[in-house]
């Protein structure tokens, strides 16, 4: 599943939005370290052919469904990790673009659950151990399904972490990670299962290609203590970046808080909300509204957020404005698409 | 399989929009970019509960679609597409969480108040991204990815992934109409073709690259990708971002819609 924008805050999007920025930089630097200039089109090529096998059907045997390629682990074993990461970015990059899945905020995570699990931690650390130095039917069959299995229950598993960072929804941790596992261990199955028949038909038609792929040393080795402590750095950096931005916006945090502590009501006493509460108090310039009438204390430092004023007249002028504003957003854009017509008339 | 089909026509019908000429499109891409990203940032920065306060991010997408002269029906089919998956992460919501809320004076089922914010945060971050292709284009953006520092190498890979997503999805739709016709039109792969199959475009594929990398060579490529354009910000770029951050920054600081509410409200009375 897709991260989307719908479900995440700044702070996380950010935070993951910095640390797919950093294992992109250090895949790049690699790649260029030990370019073969061949590598570029034919990184941009397969990320087309990804793209394009990603929306094929793949009749599931016994099940009457169909599932479908997410391509991270073809990648991987084509290319490397860090070439494959690459790609798959940029796959994720147009899929953003152009059929807006996810979307540009949720874009990082996506990034970073579907390509750096399967990439930097599932390909190196399991599927090229069981593979080993010779390449077997059986062994690549049970390493793509291992891999593909893992790298997505982490990938799915980023997904539930952001979301409930995030706080954008009611979802508890527990229901949601009992939903989304089984799933993905299913797609990961299907996963597995497609990138071992196209493996398997490659090594028999043209065996080089792999070859060359695992023997690249440049793209295709990884030396997993580089990536232990690349991770450890990450993991740090984004913790330091999480904390910055949970402090001074407090959404995710607030939502832990209310988790943990299992309180109903949110009390924002963040300095922020005060100011803004303020703020809003001195633009409150008529005297008949609804929600100063009635303001107290606790109302004012809500009301930046859910203006939960209790009154019959905040209700009517919530919904006027509501109104008001859809309709002034149409008015808009009928006067922009009359102008439109005119000019080209003129 | 309409898939494939769809995501070739989709793909032309977002290039095309994104060639025509207007207000918007003569905009720079990066400033485009800037503001798209910075709308997002404050849309989904509202807590769990916001919905009519968020109303009045509804001008922006308004705004690029009217004087971008986008037509509603492809973003509008485009965002069907996607909304299922929101609404049903939305719809959890009302389910797991049963408590109520009180919002502008009622009191309302928590989940469901939940539900809408998603649905409209959602629907407005997905229709401004597809704005911002439909009117930058590809290229716009790949230039703009530069002008922010993105490595040369990514931005290349990236136009390369794109410029040959049709060619490999025409490939591709090939084999499967060839398939489909063989096998008495099924909906979808057997297991015993999934290897051959997907197998044999890749390595047309991996053939496609070598001699795409043999024409670059012959053209004299040596790591740069040239659009032909590089247009400097001007006046309207500047106007552009410092007006939709103003507007946006305001409808963050004050309930918009609310305090239009109140005005009208106090005239009534």
């Amino acid at each position: 599943m897709h991260m989307a924008d719908a479900l995440i805050s700044p702070a996380v999007g950010g935070a993951m939005w910095a640390a797919t920025a950093g294992v992109a930089a250090y895949s790049i630097k690699k790649v260029q370290d030990g370019l073969d200039q061949k590598k570029i089109p034919l990184m941009g090529v397969m990320g087309a052919f990804i793209f394009a096998a990603q929306m094929i059907n793949f009749s599931i045997p016994g099940t009457g469904s169909s599932g479908h390629l997410g391509g991270g682990l073809i990648l991987a074993i084509l290319l490397g990790p860090y070439a494959g990461f690459l790609t798959m970015a940029s796959i994720l990059t147009i899929q953003a673009l152009f059929f807006a899945d996810g979307g540009l905020l949720a874009l990082g995570s996506n990034i970073f659950n579907l390509g750096f699990f399967t990439c930097f931690l599932a390909y190196p650390l399991i599927y090229k151990k069981i593979v080993g130095k010779e390449y077997s039917a059986k062994r690549s069959m049970i390493a793509s399904m291992v891999t593909a299995v893992v790298g997505l229950q982490m990938g799915a598993f980023g997904v539930v972490l952001e979301t409930v960072f995030s706080g954008k929804t009611e979802l508890p941790f527990n229901a949601f990670v009992l939903m989304m596992q089984p799933i993905h261990l299913a797609i990961g199955i299907v996963e597995g299962l497609i990138t071992a028949a196209v493996v398997s038909f490659v090594w028999k038609a043209r065996p080089e290609i792999l070859e060359k792929a695992a023997l690249n040393q440049a793209l295709g080795s990884l030396s997993i203590k580089k990536v232990m402590i690349g991770l450890a750095v990450m993991a740090v950096f984004t913790g330091a970046v999480l904390s910055w931005f949970a402090s001074s916006h407090p959404d995710g945090l607030e939502w832990s808080m209310f988790k943990t502590s299992g309180r109903e009501e949110l009390e924002t006493t963040d300095p922020t909300h005060e100011k803004l509460a303020a703020l809003q108090e001195k633009t409150a310039f008529l005297p008949d509204y609804g929600f100063k009438a009635s303001g107290n204390e606790v109302q004012t430092e809500e009301q930046s957020e859910n203006w939960p004023a209790v009154s019959g007249g905040t209700t009517v002028s919530g919904l006027v404005g509501g109104l008001m504003t859809l309709l002034l957003a149409a008015f808009m854009g009928f006067v922009i698409n009359m102008r439109n017509k005119t000019g080209k008339k003129a | 399989m309409p898939n494939i089909v769809n995501a070739i026509y989709n793909i032309r019908q977002f290039d095309e929009l994104a060639r025509q000429d207007s207000l918007i499109h003569r905009l720079h891409p990066l400033a485009k970019l800037l503001a798209t990203l910075g709308y997002t940032v404050v849309l989904v920065s509202y807590d769990k509960y916001a919905t009519i306060a968020l109303l009045p991010f509804l001008f922006f997408p308004v705004f690029m679609a009217a004087a971008g002269r986008i037509p509603a029906g492809p973003l509008l089919k485009r965002l069907l597409y996607i909304e299922p998956m929101i609404i049903c992460v939305g719809l959890l919501n009302p389910l797991f969480d049963r408590g109520t809320t009180s919002i502008l004076g009622q009191t309302m089922s928590s989940g469901w108040l939940i539900f809408i914010s998603i649905v409209i945060k959602g629907s407005l971050a997905v229709t401004s991204a597809l704005l911002l292709m439909a009117t930058t284009g590809m290229d716009g953006i790949a230039l703009s990815l530069r002008k922010l520092k993105v490595p040369k190498i990514f931005v290349l890979q990236l136009m390369l992934t794109y410029r040959y997503i049709s060619v490999l999805l025409e490939e591709a739709a090939r084999a499967i109409q060839a398939y489909s016709l063989r096998a008495f039109n099924p909906k979808s792969l057997k297991r015993e073709v999934w290897g051959p199959m997907l197998g044999q475009i890749l390595l047309r594929t991996v053939d496609r690259a070598q001699r795409v990398y043999d024409a670059m060579c012959l053209r004299g490529f040596i790591g740069e990708y040239h659009t032909g354009k590089n247009p400097s910000p001007g006046f309207a770029d500047y106007l552009f971002v410092a007006g939709w951050g103003t507007f946006i920054a305001a409808s963050r600081a004050v309930n918009l819609p609310l305090w239009l509410g109140n005005i009208l409200a106090g005239a009534v009375k």
